[in-house]
């Protein structure tokens, strides 16, 4: 039961985050599509999106890791 | 398959405080850092310097030029703060990836029993280094801010009693500085400890070669959460010292 509940709660924390860091990234390959020279602006604020919505990830692996080993 | 154990453990104790094995890797850190710095330093001033020189200053400069065009004409002000978050976070991910970090282990006695326990522990995968890193970052972001707006002005972005909706934004921003506590420490230290975990595992899943491309994962996302840690340091803080209208 409890490893059930560790799997659930990766597994459904996980699609969120997924979409959102494929949304950022087909944004900024646009972005990128539309306006080359602002290649580096493109990619600091992407990366930081990216670190955001990864994070929504990062908290649901936190609380499955407590479950496996606390 | 080894315990994998989500706090640190304790090696000692000295009088009354618990030495747990990521604080001893936190002063190695920390002195490697320090060292770091004063070679530098010391570099700097001579006429011929050496290769090493040349890389750290490689270093510094891009990530300078990547924190000018956040905060523009006041980088020199926060660059050392900033630089030291990025190279400290940089050098205690890597530091947790070396061969030896977590697998020596050492005989220490819990309770009745004596149990094996890493003597080293990537620092990051601790969530107390992380918290207190966290804690550094907003706090300063807070002085800062008060530092170039001004008691009245800083208040009021947290307390405006003009109409009610900026009333109860107010309330959110105050939540959303204690949010930044957390989500600082959790990203880091979730981002380190799945490293290690995953790095455990898979050694023993495959024993051979099947490792090698995780550690250059880790080493990349090692590099990135450190460049993040900084740079969102950064975003907030450019926020912060902004005049509030």
């Amino acid at each position: 039961m409890k490893i059930l509940a560790v799997a659930i709660s990766i597994a459904v924390g996980a699609v969120a985050p997924a979409y959102a860091i494929g949304m950022i990234g087909t944004k900024a390959v646009e972005a990128l599509g539309r306006n080359p020279e602002a290649e580096s602006a493109i990619r600091t604020t992407m990366i930081l999106a990216l670190a955001f919505a990864e994070a929504i990830a990062i908290y649901a692996l936190v609380v499955a890791l407590i479950l496996k080993f606390a | 398959m080894p315990k994998i154990s989500i706090k640190a453990e304790i090696i000692f104790h000295l009088f009354a405080l618990d030495i747990t094995n990521s604080m001893i890797a936190s002063v190695i850190v920390f002195l490697l850092t320090v060292f770091i710095a004063l070679y530098f330093k010391k570099q700097s001033t001579l006429s011929r310097k050496s290769n090493f020189y040349y890389l750290i200053k490689f270093f510094v400069k891009s990530i300078y030029d990547l924190f000018h065009s956040v905060l523009g004409d006041k980088t020199n002000v926060f660059f050392p703060i900033l630089f030291a978050f990025f190279f400290y976070i940089l050098l205690e991910n890597w530091f947790g990836l070396l061969p030896g970090v977590g697998s020596l282990l050492i005989k220490v006695k819990e309770g009745h029993e004596e149990v094996f326990v890493p003597l080293l522990r990537g620092n990051n995968a601790d969530l107390n280094t992380t918290l207190a890193l966290a804690i550094i970052s907003v706090f300063s972001i807070q002085f800062f801010s008060i530092k170039y707006l001004g008691i009245k002005k800083y208040l009021h972005k947290f307390f405006n009693f003009s109409d009610p909706i900026s009333f109860f934004v107010g309330i959110l921003d105050i939540l959303s500085e204690f949010s930044k506590i957390l989500s600082f420490a959790f990203r880091l230290f979730g981002n380190i400890f799945a490293g290690e975990v995953l790095l455990t595992i898979v050694a023993f899943l495959v024993p051979v070669l099947a490792s090698f491309p995780f550690i250059g994962l880790e080493i990349f996302v090692g590099f990135v959460q450190a460049l993040v840690f900084s740079m969102l340091t950064a975003v907030f803080l450019s926020g912060a010292i902004a005049e509030h209208h």
